[in-house]
């Protein structure tokens, strides 16, 4: 099956790929966004809680649909060879083994999210709730995946969308932190930090990493496909 | 045949969206706990309070189908 549009330029799963990845990156700050609004029991009289709720669960569920067409299509794009299973067992592939693997860990956390979810009633409120943590290493491992090897990193609309989800990701998190009840120190405080953590990460690891000069080689792309798109004038290509 | 709507008071933790979605039967204290109208769900409205029992996050409403 092929999805070439033209033999020497970038395919269309590749465009796929690239897209879904993006709007999957936008539901899953919406769909965190919605979850810290649920969990703080937020309510006007147009958003009443039983649409925050469920908003919150169709978008998670939206997320899914998307990643599912981001992993298709880029399991079917020819120019990598990136197999279905790298998609769930992270780090075994050999296109970008790192930053790829991340997305199988930020998949997997939300596939263990969302199946705990549809199964609450089964696994008591108290294993769901814990396993529901998890939606705060997900969205960041998200990120950083896409940061790591989306090839549009460093056009101005993805990096300026990109910065507006971390920015309201953050605001919320120490919102939700904020808001929490005086007692519960600690967790306020592993809140604040890891925050402030992730942000001095972002700040000093972009420029130079993926913002900066030769990151397709030092992310680790295949030789053979770096010299592919060296040669190749398309303006897109994956080694850019 | 009669289905009647229970909140378990041990596990509700008055988040209210029951009465959102079931306001014709729940309605909210002061404290925003809920307060059942005992009487039995009529027919058009049991899928309201299917829905209104689902969507409770601690799953402290039931319907129980009491026969006696």
């Amino acid at each position: 099956m092929s999805f070439s549009l033209a033999a020497a330029g970038p395919s269309l799963a590749w465009y796929l790929t690239r897209s879904t990845g993006t709007v999957a990156l936008l539901l899953l700050t919406v769909s965190l966004l919605l979850g810290i609004l649920d969990v703080r029991r937020f309510a006007t009289p147009r958003w009443p809680r039983f649409v925050v709720d469920e908003l919150h669960r169709n978008v998670a569920l939206l997320s899914i649909v998307f990643l599912a067409l981001h992993i298709i299509t880029a399991v079917l794009d020819s120019f990598t060879s990136i197999s279905i299973l790298d998609a769930f067992i992270p780090f075994i592939g050999s296109y970008r083994p790192f930053w790829l693997g991340l997305g199988a860990v930020s998949f997997d956390l939300l596939l263990a999210v969302s199946i705990t979810s549809g199964l609450r009633r089964r696994i008591g409120y108290t294993a769901w709730r814990a396993t529901h943590w998890a939606s705060y290493a997900c969205w960041p491992i998200a990120l950083l995946h896409g940061f790591g090897t989306g090839s549009d990193v460093k056009a101005t609309w993805l990096l300026g969308l990109s910065i507006i989800c971390v920015l309201a990701v953050l605001a919320a998190t120490l919102w939700r932190a904020f808001t929490s009840p005086a007692q519960r120190v600690r967790e306020r405080t592993l809140a604040i930090g890891l925050v402030a953590a992730f942000s001095l990460f972002l700040v000093l690891w972009l420029p130079g990493g993926p913002l900066g000069h030769g990151w397709a080689r030092r992310a680790g792309t295949p030789t053979s496909l770096l010299k592919h798109a060296a040669s190749s004038s398309t303006n897109g290509s994956p080694g850019q | 045949m009669a289905d009647r709507i229970r909140v378990n008071p041990i596990t509700c933790e008055a988040h209210g969206m029951c009465a959102e979605l079931l306001p014709e039967m729940i309605t909210l204290d002061d404290w925003g706990y809920p307060i059942v109208d005992g009487r039995p769900v009529p027919r058009e409205l049991v899928e309201h309070a299917r829905r209104a029992v689902k969507s409770c996050p601690k799953f402290a409403l039931l319907i129980e189908d009491k026969r006696d």
